[in-house]
């Protein structure tokens, strides 16, 4: 699907422009409660985040309508932190010590969200993460409304095992954070399930790689072996384009060597005549593609607020909208948003996800989702081929890394714990 | 779930029933199509060989559809349709039948979906029923795809087709696909061993496909015949592989040398440390993005010639924005590089943002002309166009400045500029002038490389960022102010990154070009080709 680039289009760009420059300012509004939006507007990660800005402004517009909370209109602080990592840490800083916003909304690379961990334990804050990430993690003022590995990584590892016959496995990303730890817990996860060490190859390459030239016919030659071979993708952003490209002009097709990513959604495909790639599949908690009727009102009302009938939704938007609103309910519960009241309150809530599923927070600070294992179409657009029954609750600590399988995240009385070690009964992780 | 479902389902009940009875009648092929939206993967999976089995003439154009995706159920009636977009609706037409029956919205139709495996079930089936088919590049496909699937039970309506086939290219892709499925089945030795000899022959990673998955359920007898089979096609395929390595170098050199060449005039002959050198090269890259979009709107039938209209274009957009940048910034920071250095990279920053305002940060679709699209085979080397292309390009695009360089009073008083500026300006040549002229002409060549850059990576407002430092790389090693000097550089540079990749990994391979290109500027300052010249006296 192509956006088409109109004169809406800019006036749509300038109007979001000035929206955030003025909600920027944060007015001296005693009846206001603020929400940080920590998402970066310029920089590297723009291209994703920016989407995320829109959606925590339209959502925060959506609740005033509805009348606000406790009484009070809400009002967005919007930062840019630039895509530079430390740059994060200091305007988390600023949103809660000089703006005091009541939570904040933000995040996408793991690295950003390790920058500003330290400040939110230190001011006592709510941060809502809304990205998939890689686990092995739980904050005390963080919600994870991303996947964890076990909402993502897994489950499609399954579906090509079980439904495709998979017997050999790429297992390609970008070399940082997530991908090297999802990577870890799905070669311990193919081991366990009887992979040969000789059957996986895995490979990393920079941000941003263009020349995929190599690593594609490497590709096609490890998947020659005789064996049904299929790539797991962790590569992130920007290089995505240019290896989907690679893929079509050497023409691997996903009947025969299907690619699973895990961060490639809507947004990205944008950029991308889909037509050869129609096939390979992503596993992501959320499709635009979905047909339910909350997903088509979101939509509808999305479309509406930025003015674009073409514009994609894609699956941080959605967490983002569970988290926003599982986080209204905590503070309607408490009656205030003061930090350890709502953090106590939002462990057990529910709220409706956009698939015709139910996200409940649990005491680890994950939310319960369901996992979708979706096609390339045509149009730039998935479809979803296969899906979990129930939703999965999120497992903040992998089973399947012999480090971390017996670590639990509990935030509630007695633990109340990140990282509570099950054999020692006692919080502190593995040592 | 829907009351609707539940008909279908009986349907395939029967279906199944009347298939099991010798003889099967006319609706036989209908009730199977009913059959298709509903049931399992695998049960669906079924569904299609039956229909493949009936050998309707009407079946392979439905699967062609179902393959495509454009086969629909009408939620009305529960008819199964095919639907082509037309504007907003779909027009749809019978799925066997090929009636028209109207449009209708895309709210009333119910899409029959498909995964991999039942992509790979069309395909084989599709396989099975044109393996006839008059046309013999319809009959080449046919006979690929089964190669692909090697089903032992297509193997006698292959023999039947072989024995008819008088193309000789098809009638190899057959023997092939016959010799795929012998060593699948339990025919006799000699039968065997000659199947493996054609295969081996092949020598193509398709055929080392069969031949390793062969080997481990193989007669004892027969496992030394596959493995000399396998031994020789790993030969052949190092040879090769060697080969795809330079020209992948050669073709990574490419893009680098078309990344710095615009650079080699800018740093290279006026000493100019321009940061928003790749910003430049992004302006060019969307300059063809927006080429294209009035293409789509306005004249669809121009797709194909977008690039050469793009490419003056880019050309005279970006040498504009370089000589309004020379003009604006650089000239008053001739002679002080910390401060041109500072200046133009916040001139970066403004630049990815401004266009990151108008065109919004997401990446934007420049297409591929058909003629830059797939790959052909030279030799066993898989060649993509649009890789090849590149290096053409890559290639005269250096011709022209050369020539430009040498051959014309313009390239002739830069060059003056160039060596010694005061004589020059003696001279009577007006160097402020020629200072504008050199900075629009590397601009200039920077946008061009921006059109060829569209095709192979993301337009987006980052896309220049990751080729700045690259393009530093190759003007420093080829020898500042000397073209031939970046032509050689980037070359190698190119080359040896892509012997290092396989064994190194990409990562490691960066490194190690670094860790090489810091160790040789120490041995030669000056790069590889070292120049006279303001660069160097400054």
């Amino acid at each position: 699907m192509s956006t088409t680039f109109t004169r809406r289009a800019i006036l749509a760009a300038a109007l979001a422009g000035s929206v955030s420059l003025s909600a920027g300012i944060s007015y001296a509004q005693e009846e206001a409660i603020k929400v940080g939006v920590l998402h970066s507007l310029s920089g590297t990660m723009a291209i994703s985040e920016t989407t995320l800005k829109d959606t925590m402004l339209f959502l925060i517009d959506e609740q005033n309508k509805k009348g606000g909370l406790l009484g009070k209109k809400l009002e967005a602080v919007v930062v840019d932190p630039a895509s530079d990592w430390p740059l994060f840490a200091e305007k988390a800083r600023e949103l809660i010590a000089v703006d005091e916003v009541a939570a904040v909304f933000g995040c996408w690379t793991s690295v950003s969200r390790k920058s500003v961990l330290p400040v939110f334990e230190e001011l006592n804050s709510i941060l809502f993460y809304p990205v998939q990430y890689e686990g092995e993690e739980s904050q005390r003022n963080v919600f994870y409304t991303g996947a964890a590995p076990n909402q993502q990584a897994i489950p499609a590892v399954d579906y090509l095992m079980n439904e495709e016959g998979v017997e050999r496995w790429v297992l390609a990303g970008t070399d940082y954070v997530y991908p090297r730890t999802t990577n870890k817990i799905l070669e311990q996860y193919l081991m366990d399930k009887g992979v040969a060490a000789e059957d996986i190859m895995i490979n990393y390459t920079p941000f941003s790689h263009s020349d995929w030239q190599t690593i594609v016919s490497d590709i096609k030659a490890f998947g020659s072996a005789g064996k049904k071979t299929a790539v797991v993708s962790t590569i992130n952003g920007d290089a995505n384009v240019p290896f989907y490209k690679e893929l079509a002009n050497q023409g691997i097709a996903a009947e025969d060597i299907p690619v699973v990513a895990f961060s490639v959604g809507e947004e990205e495909l944008a950029g991308i005549d889909t037509e050869p790639l129609v096939g390979h599949l992503a596993a992501w908690n959320y499709f635009q593609s979905v047909e339910t009727p909350e997903n088509e009102e979101f939509i509808a009302k999305w479309r509406e607020f930025i003015g674009d009938e073409n514009r994609v939704t894609n699956d941080p938007m959605e967490a983002h909208v569970v988290g926003f609103n599982l986080w209204v309910q905590a503070v309607e519960k408490a009656g205030t948003t003061d930090t350890d009241a709502v953090l106590d309150a939002i462990i057990g809530l529910e709220t409706p996800n956009l698939t015709g599923g139910t996200a409940k927070m649990l005491p680890n600070h994950h939310i319960t989702k369901p996992v979708l294992i979706g096609e390339i179409q045509d149009d730039g657009q998935f479809e979803v081929v296969w899906e979990t029954e129930e939703v999965v609750p999120g497992d903040a600590w992998s089973d399947f890394l012999p480090e971390s399988k017996m670590i639990e995240a509990d935030w509630t009385a007695p633990i109340n714990c990140g990282n509570y070690n099950t054999e020692t009964k006692s919080c502190g992780g593995a040592s | 779930m829907y009351p609707t479902r539940l008909f279908p389902k009986l349907l395939l009940a029967l279906a199944l029933l009347l298939a099991a009875l010798p003889g099967a009648l006319a609706q036989d092929v209908e009730a199977l199509v009913n059959a298709l939206p509903d049931g399992s993967y695998s049960d669906r999976e079924k569904v299609i060989f039956d229909l493949a089995a009936t050998g309707d003439d009407r079946v392979a154009g439905l699967l062609n559809a179902l393959g495509e995706g454009d086969l629909y159920v009408h939620e009305e009636d529960g008819r199964v349709v095919v639907g082509k977009r037309s504007g907003r609706d779909y027009a749809l037409t019978d799925a066997l039948t090929g009636e028209e029956l109207g449009t209708a919205p895309s709210s009333a139709l119910e899409k029959i979906r498909v995964n991999n495996r039942l992509r790979r079930a069309v395909r084989s089936a599709i396989g099975q029923l044109t393996l006839m088919s008059p046309s013999p590049p319809v009959r080449l496909r046919a006979a690929s795809s089964l190669l692909r699937n090697a089903d032992p039970d297509s193997l006698e309506l292959l023999d039947t087709a072989l024995a008819a086939e008088t193309d000789p290219q098809v009638k190899k892709m057959m023997e092939t696909a016959r010799a795929a499925i012998i060593i699948k089945t339990d025919a006799g030795l000699e039968e065997k061993a000659a199947a493996i000899n054609l295969l081996a022959a092949r020598g193509d990673r398709e055929a080392l496909a069969m031949l390793t998955g062969a080997l481990p359920s193989a007669a004892p007898e027969l496992q030394p015949v596959i493995e000399r089979g396998i031994a020789g096609i790993e030969r052949k395929l190092a040879l090769r592989d060697a080969l795809q390595n330079v020209w992948y170098g050669l073709s990574l050199g490419s893009v680098l040398l078309l990344a710095a060449i615009g650079l080699a005039i800018t740093f290279g002959a006026m000493g100019v440390i321009n940061m928003a050198h790749g910003e430049i090269v992004m302006l060019g890259a969307y300059t063809t993005f927006a080429v294209q979009q009035v293409i789509r709107t306005s004249f669809p039938g121009l797709f194909d010639y977008s690039l050469a209209i793009a490419l003056p274009l880019a050309f005279l957009v970006t040498a504009l924005v370089g000589i309004a940048i020379e003009r604006g910034i650089i000239r008053w920071l001739y002679g002080r590089p910390l401060e041109t250095l500072l200046a133009t990279w916040g001139l970066s920053l403004i630049l990815q943002q401004t266009v990151r305002t108008i065109f919004g940060p997401n990446n934007r679709e420049v297409g591929n002309p058909s003629w830059m699209s797939g790959a052909f085979d030279l030799a066993g080397l898989s060649i993509t166009w649009n890789r090849l292309w590149i290096v053409v390009f890559a290639l005269a695009v250096f011709a022209v400045l050369l020539a430009v360089l040498n051959r014309t009073p313009l390239g002739l008083q830069m060059r003056a500029v160039t060596q010694n500026r005061r004589m020059a300006s003696s001279m009577g040549i007006r160097t402020p002038w020629v200072d504008a002229m050199t900075f629009g002409l590397g601009s200039g060549i920077a946008g061009m490389a921006g059109v060829a850059l569209s095709q192979i990576d993301n337009v987006s407002p980052n896309l220049g960022q990751s080729y700045i430092i690259d393009s530093f790389m190759v003007v420093v090693f080829g020898g500042v102010g000397n073209l031939w000097g970046t032509l050689v550089g980037a070359l190698t540079l190119g080359v040896a990154n892509k012997f290092l990749e396989p064994y190194a990994g990409a990562v490691l391979a960066k490194i190690f070009i670094l860790v090489f290109i810091i160790l040789f500027i120490q041995r030669r300052p000056r790069g590889l080709f070292a120049l006279k010249g303001r660069a160097v006296d400054a």
